[in-house]
C-alpha cells in the first residue's frame, strides 16, 4: 500500500479555560490517504473543527497542542514520496508556506472569510503574492479556470465585492481560492451548513466534480450525515475529541458498529425513514473539561457495562481490518440498537 | 374536522427597502390551521416563512389580507380581546442563546409572565407552577434548573426553557420558528418529541417553520406541510404525501436535491435539474408563476403570464401550478 498524505499520531489539543483544560482533541490517530475524501462527523463540541484547525495550525491562542506528531508527505507525479516532515515542527515561515501550498482550509461561514472592502480579484492577488505565485493576467487566467471548475461566471465574480455574491457563490469562490495553489489536501469546515437546499446540492456537485478532476485529498467536517454519505470515501465519527469509528462509507452507513454512530444515524430523520425508527440519543454531549471516566460515551450508551466505565477502548478492527471502532461491546451493538426497518 | 383556529386570508406583507422601493416578502398567502393541528412551513431562506410566522404571532402587521383567530379578524381586536389573542398565540424563537435574558434565572424567566398576567396569586403558587412547567418540558430534576442562568444550560435545555415560557399563558397555538436548528443533532428529536407530547396533552396547534423537509415530515407526520417560494405558498399537502408524492415542480426539485443518509441510495438518486440556478430577486419578481424561469416543467405562455392560484384538490392537497392543475382538473375541489 502506498504511503498516506497525512499521518496524525497521538495528537492532543487543549484549550485553556477558567474552569480548567478543555480537552478538545485527545490522543488522536488518523491517516488521510492520497486522493481520498474523508468525512469527520460529530456533534458541535466534539472536536472536529479543532482537528481541522490543528492540521493547518490556526488554533486560537488559548489552544495548545500538548503532544503528538503530524507527518505530511509530498509526492511526485509517479507517486513517490519526495518529502516527509512533521507539520508540528515547522518554523513559522515554513508553516506559512505549508498552508495553502500543501494544505488549504475553507472555513465555515463563507461571508466572514473575505475582506469586505477588497474585490475578489484583490483577495486572489493577495494570496498569490504571499506565496510568490502568478500575478496579473496570468493570475486572472488561472482564477478564471478555477471559477469555471466551480461553475461560477468568471468575469462577473472576478470584479465583484464579497457582498455582491450570494452565500453559495461565496462558498464556491472560497473553494476556488483554496485550490489556487493546487494543494494536495483541502480541508472544508461545514461546507454546506447555513446554505439552502438547492445551493447545498450545487456545492456537493461542484465538490464531486473537482475531486474527479484534481484528485486532491479532501477532509470535510460536518454534522450532516447525508453529506458524508454523498461525498466521502471514508467516514470518521468523532466523539469527545477522539475518533470512535472509522470505516469505508458504505460499511459505516450500512453496518455501523459504534453505539454513538448508530445513535446518530437514528437521531436524524431522513425523507424515507419511518417516524417510529427515529430516536434521540439520551443525555447530552459531554463536558470536555470534566470528562466521564472510561469510554466517554458510556453515560449515554444503552449497552454500557462496568468495563466501559473503567477503561477507555481504543480504535480496533471490527468486522474487517478497515472498519474500526472504539467500543468494548461492538459485537452486540448493531444487532441490539439498530431499529428494524419499517 | 376540528374548528379552524387561525385562518390566513390573502395575507401579504411588504417591506420598504429604499424610498419607493418595496419588496413583497409574503404575497397572497391563504391557509387555515385547525385546533390541535400541526402545520410545517418549509422553504429556502428569504421565502417569507418567518415573516408569515411573525404575522400570525402578532409581531408584524400584514400589509393586506386578514388573519382570523377563532373566527375574529385580529386587526379589529382591541383591549381584552387583543390581549387574549396575543396570549393564545405564542412564539418559540430560533436562537435559544439570544431569546433568554442572560441575567435572569430560569425561575425568573418563567415566572415573569405568570406574575405579569396574574396567572398566579403569590410566590408559592408561582413556584409551584414553574416546577410544573419545567416538568412538562422534561427539564428534570426541576431543582437542578430553577436557579440556574441560561449560560449554564445547553442549547437544547435553553430551548426547552423557551417552550416552557411559551406555555405559561396557556396558549392554544405555538409558532416555532426553526426551533431546533441550533440544537445538537443527537438531541433534536427529543425536543421535537417533547413538543409533540405537549401538543397531544394540551391540544395545542403548532406552526413549525423549518428549512428541513425531512424534519418537517417527522414532526408533521399526522399534519400538513406547506411549501413556500418567493413569498408564495406553492403547495400544501399532508406531510407524508407531500414528501412521497410531491406535486409542485419546486417541491419535486427540492426533494430530489436533498441527500440521503445512505450512500447507496443518495448516489443513485434521480435528480431533477433546474433550468436556472439563479434565484430571482424579490425586487424584480418574474411575471406569472415566480418559479417559471427555473421550472423544469415550464409549459409556456400560461406560466409566464398568469400567476397560478393555490387550488385545493379533493384529496385535501393544494398546488399553485398551471400544468398540475390542468392535469388534475377532474380532481379540483368545487
Amino acid at each position: 500500500m502506498s504511503a498516506d498524505t497525512l499521518s496524525i499520531r497521538n495528537l492532543t489539543i487543549e484549550y485553556q479555560a477558567k474552569r480548567g483544560a478543555v480537552q478538545a482533541v485527545r490522543n488522536l490517530n488518523l491517516d488521510v490517504r492520497r486522493s481520498e475524501a474523508l468525512a469527520l462527523i460529530g456533534e458541535s463540541g466534539s472536536g472536529k473543527t479543532t482537528i481541522g484547525l490543528g492540521i493547518v495550525r490556526l488554533l486560537v491562542s488559548t489552544a495548545k497542542i500538548t503532544s503528538g506528531e503530524m507527518i505530511f508527505r509530498r509526492f511526485d507525479k509517479t507517486g513517490q514520496v519526495i518529502k516527509e516532515f512533521d507539520v508540528l515542527k515547522l518554523s513559522p515561515g515554513e508553516m506559512r508556506a505549508f498552508r495553502w501550498k500543501d494544505c488549504a482550509m475553507v472555513f465555515q461561514a463563507a461571508l466572514n472569510a473575505f475582506n469586505p472592502v477588497l474585490k475578489i480579484s484583490a483577495q486572489f492577488a493577495d494570496t498569490a503574492r504571499a506565496h510568490g505565485y502568478l500575478q496579473g493576467e496570468a493570475l486572472r487566467k488561472r482564477a478564471c479556470e478555477l471559477f469555471d471548475l466551480v461553475r461560477l461566471d468568471p468575469e462577473r465574480v472576478w470584479n465583484s465585492y464579497p457582498h455582491e455574491l450570494s452565500g453559495g457563490m461565496r462558498q464556491r469562490v472560497l473553494i476556488a481560492l483554496g485550490l489556487l495553489l493546487d494543494p494536495p489536501m483541502l480541508i472544508l469546515d461545514e461546507p454546506t451548513t447555513a446554505l439552502d437546499i438547492l445551493t447545498q446540492r450545487n456545492i456537493m456537485d461542484v465538490l464531486k466534480d473537482l475531486r474527479d478532476k484534481l484528485r486532491f485529498s479532501l477532509i470535510f467536517i460536518s454534522h450532516d450525515l447525508s453529506l458524508a454519505a454523498e461525498l466521502a470515501d471514508r467516514v470518521a465519527t468523532v466523539y469527545a475529541g477522539r475518533i470512535v469509528e472509522l470505516g469505508n462509507v458504505y460499511d459505516t452507513f450500512q453496518n455501523p458498529q459504534h453505539p454513538y454512530t448508530i445513535g446518530l444515524m437514528s437521531a436524524v430523520p431522513t425523507l424515507t425513514t419511518h417516524r417510529d425508527n427515529v430516536s434521540s440519543i439520551p443525555g447530552s454531549p459531554p463536558d470536555l473539561i470534566d470528562l466521564p471516566t472510561g469510554c466517554k460515551f458510556h453515560p449515554r450508551c444503552p449497552l454500557a457495562i462496568e468495563k466501559c466505565v473503567c477503561e477507555e477502548p481504543t480504535l480496533s478492527p471490527t468486522t474487517g481490518p478497515e472498519h474500526l471502532a472504539a467500543c468494548w461491546r461492538w459485537p452486540e451493538a448493531k444487532q441490539t440498537l439498530m431499529p428494524n426497518p419499517k | 374536522m376540528s374548528k379552524p383556529l387561525i385562518e390566513l386570508e390573502h395575507l401579504s406583507r411588504r417591506f420598504q427597502v429604499k424610498r419607493n422601493v418595496f419588496i413583497t416578502a409574503v404575497s397572497d398567502v391563504s391557509l387555515t390551521i385547525h385546533e390541535g393541528e400541526i402545520v410545517c412551513l418549509v422553504g429556502e431562506s428569504g421565502c417569507g416563512k418567518t415573516t408569515t410566522g411573525k404575522m400570525i404571532a402578532g409581531l408584524l402587521k400584514p400589509s393586506s389580507g386578514r388573519i382570523l383567530y377563532n373566527g375574529m379578524d385580529v386587526t379589529s381586536l382591541q383591549g381584552k380581546a387583543w390581549e387574549q389573542y396575543r396570549l393564545g398565540v405564542q412564539m418559540v424563537h430560533q436562537d435559544p442563546y439570544a431569546s433568554l435574558n442572560p441575567s435572569h434565572t430560569i425561575y425568573d424567566i418563567i415566572s415573569a409572565p405568570l406574575r405579569h398576567h396574574r396567572y398566579v396569586e403569590n410566590e408559592t403558587a408561582a413556584r409551584h407552577r414553574v416546577r410544573q412547567l419545567l416538568e412538562m418540558v422534561d427539564l428534570t430534576p426541576v431543582d437542578d434548573f430553577l436557579d440556574k442562568f441560561p449560560h449554564q444550560l445547553s442549547g437544547g435545555q435553553r430551548q426547552r426553557v423557551s417552550v416552557a415560557r411559551a406555555l405559561t399563558v396557556n396558549p392554544s397555538f405555538i409558532v416555532a420558528d426553526e426551533a431546533v436548528s441550533m440544537v445538537d443533532v443527537s438531541i433534536r428529536i427529543s425536543l421535537l418529541n417533547t413538543l409533540l407530547k405537549l401538543k397531544e396533552k394540551m391540544g395545542l396547534a403548532v406552526l413549525f417553520i423549518t428549512h428541513d423537509l425531512a424534519l418537517a415530515k417527522y414532526f408533521a407526520w399526522e399534519g400538513r406541510v406547506g411549501v413556500m417560494y418567493l413569498g408564495k405558498l406553492v403547495e400544501v399537502a399532508p406531510a407524508r404525501q407531500l414528501v412521497e408524492a410531491p406535486q409542485h415542480p419546486y417541491t419535486k426539485v427540492l426533494l430530489s436535491a436533498i441527500p440521503e443518509a445512505d450512500p447507496e441510495r443518495t448516489r443513485h438518486k434521480q435528480r431533477i435539474e433546474l433550468r436556472s440556478m439563479d434565484v430571482p430577486s424579490l425586487l424584480r419578481l418574474p411575471t406569472g408563476c415566480a418559479f417559471h424561469p427555473r421550472c423544469p416543467f415550464f409549459e409556456g405562455e400560461m406560466c409566464e403570464k398568469v400567476i397560478p392560484e393555490l387550488t385545493y384538490f379533493t384529496d385535501g392537497s393544494a398546488v399553485a401550478c398551471h400544468p398540475v392543475q390542468k392535469q388534475r382538473a377532474a380532481e379540483l375541489q368545487a
